[in-house]
């Protein structure tokens, strides 16, 4: 579904990413993690180009990302996302956000558009808040509200650059638990976390990145019972520590 | 100062009124068209394709170094002039001075409202034009329904008060002999022989309504910070 292949991203002189490889199949959870910094914001981006990368090729659905002619907003509508900020439109009510893409760019028809957007808010138990605006939800509210949106496109695949990151505790387990239904119902997902619960829960891979550079890449099995490289070990040492 | 006559003033009221009525019009086409162009030059400023982002800040840095007054004076002596050598007509082609002064106006403003609108969009995080892009929407529709939008409203009060300075600086058309409010002030001091009495007048008039805006403004700003 998604392949990465020998990706390179460079900041003016400073390389930000080094040859990074790896694919997420059809179905499959993949959880990127690292120390901040390391790169994993910015390769996930990469994959719907709101990051460009100079060298390398990125494909999803057999179609190249990075290729001049590509229909990039036709991909991006494909493709969902979730942000570490929600980045909820916060002038839009809770329905118009989950509405304005369905109408603009797949053509549907407002009332077909709310009657998804309302069937989504209901999976994301926030059926009662379709009226209200995105600065009188919590935190957690507003991060259910950025999921039920991207699936409102019905996307191929979901990518979550750290969804739980900008959360108060209380609140991380209410967006887990959305992530983990559609982990479950097969939803194909490329997922930047620290959460290790989560990843230990519905991964099938975790890829460990350092200093812009994929150290390890491995069954979940394998990356928690004995990860290969020292780089892995201690970061995993560090944050399961308690 | 014993022989005021303010009853002058009632009598010109009709035609003063008419004065009015063209700074009014003036004022709101100029920060209309100033605001949509203004926008406009904005985008272009901030545009990734350098020559267009150039020739944006060429224009804006240009019309904000050259007084109010020379522009008003260039566009409408000079304009004709440019004309009849671009289309080689017999005569140099008549603008108008109230065309003129539309035209000037707008123009003017846009290079200030563009800062405005500039700073407006880069108010506005980065990250929610990401989120727009992410769904698929373009760059038009990202600017016309995620960033402009807020843009507009976080920007708001200066873009009235923006609009209360050129209420004031609309005067200077009565220059080109235009009958705005000060231009029909004029005429019926100079006729009348009546300056005193119908100068205090104008500044009166000019400062409760100006005095009345800006608190308008304020308290608008005020209830802008609540809701955000």
């Amino acid at each position: 579904m998604i392949a990465i292949n020998n990706i390179s991203k460079w900041y003016g002189g400073f390389r930000v990413l080094t040859d990074c490889s790896t694919a997420v199949a059809k179905g499959e959870v993949v959880v990127v993690c690292g120390p901040s910094g390391s790169g994993k914001s910015t390769l996930i981006k990469c994959v719907n180009a709101l990051e460009p990368f100079q060298q390398g090729e990125i494909t999803v659905d057999g179609v190249s990302v990075g290729a001049k002619d590509t229909d990039l907003p036709k991909l991006r509508a494909r493709i969902g996302m979730v942000f570490q900020n929600f980045e909820l439109f916060p002038h839009l009510s809770v329905m118009e956000n989950l509405t304005l893409a369905q109408i603009k760019v797949l053509g549907r028809t407002p009332e077909a558009a709310t009657a998804k957007g309302a069937a989504l808010l209901e999976r994301v138990g926030l059926a009662a808040h379709a009226a209200k605006f995105p600065g009188q939800l919590s935190g957690g509210q507003q991060q259910r509200v950025a999921i039920a949106r991207a699936l409102a496109m019905d996307p191929i695949a979901m990518l979550f650059d750290e969804p739980t990151s900008a959360l108060d505790p209380e609140m991380i387990n209410e967006v887990l638990d959305v992530m983990v239904d559609l982990a479950k119902e097969g939803m194909t997902m490329m997922v930047v976390t620290h959460e290790m619960g989560f990843a230990r829960k519905v991964a099938h891979r975790v890829v460990f990145m350092d200093k812009g550079e994929i150290v390890e890449d491995a069954p979940k099995e394998d990356f928690f019972g004995k990860p290969r490289s020292e780089r892995a070990q201690l970061f995993l040492s560090k944050i399961l520590q308690h | 100062m014993g022989d005021l006559d303010f009853e002058i003033i009632g009598r010109a009221l009709p035609y003063l009124a008419g004065g009015l009525r063209y700074t009014f019009q003036l004022t709101l086409v100029a920060a209309t068209g100033g605001v949509i162009f203004g926008t406009l030059l904005a985008m272009a400023r901030l545009s990734s394709f350098k020559p267009l982002a150039l020739a944006a800040a060429g224009y804006v840095n240009l019309m904000r170094s050259i007084p109010l007054l020379l522009v008003i004076f260039w566009f409408y002596f000079m304009m004709p002039v440019l004309l009849q050598s671009l289309t080689g007509a017999e005569r140099p082609p008549q603008i108008g001075a109230e065309r003129s002064a539309y035209i000037t106006f707008v123009m003017f403003e846009a290079a200030f409202f563009c800062e405005i609108m500039r700073a407006g969009i880069q108010s506005i995080a980065k990250g929610q034009a990401g989120a727009g892009y992410a769904l698929g929407l373009n760059y038009w529709q990202v600017m016309g329904k995620i960033v402009l939008p807020q843009a507009f409203r976080n920007m708001l009060p200066i873009l009235l008060t923006q609009s209360i300075i050129l209420f004031q600086d609309v005067s200077l058309v009565s220059l080109l002999n235009v009958t705005d409010f000060v231009g029909a002030a004029v005429k019926v001091a100079q006729r009348d022989s009546r300056v005193v009495e119908m100068y205090l007048f104008v500044a009166v008039v000019y400062f409760v309504l100006c005095f009345a805006l800006s608190a308008a403004v304020k308290r608008l700003q005020l209830r802008i910070a609540i809701v955000r």
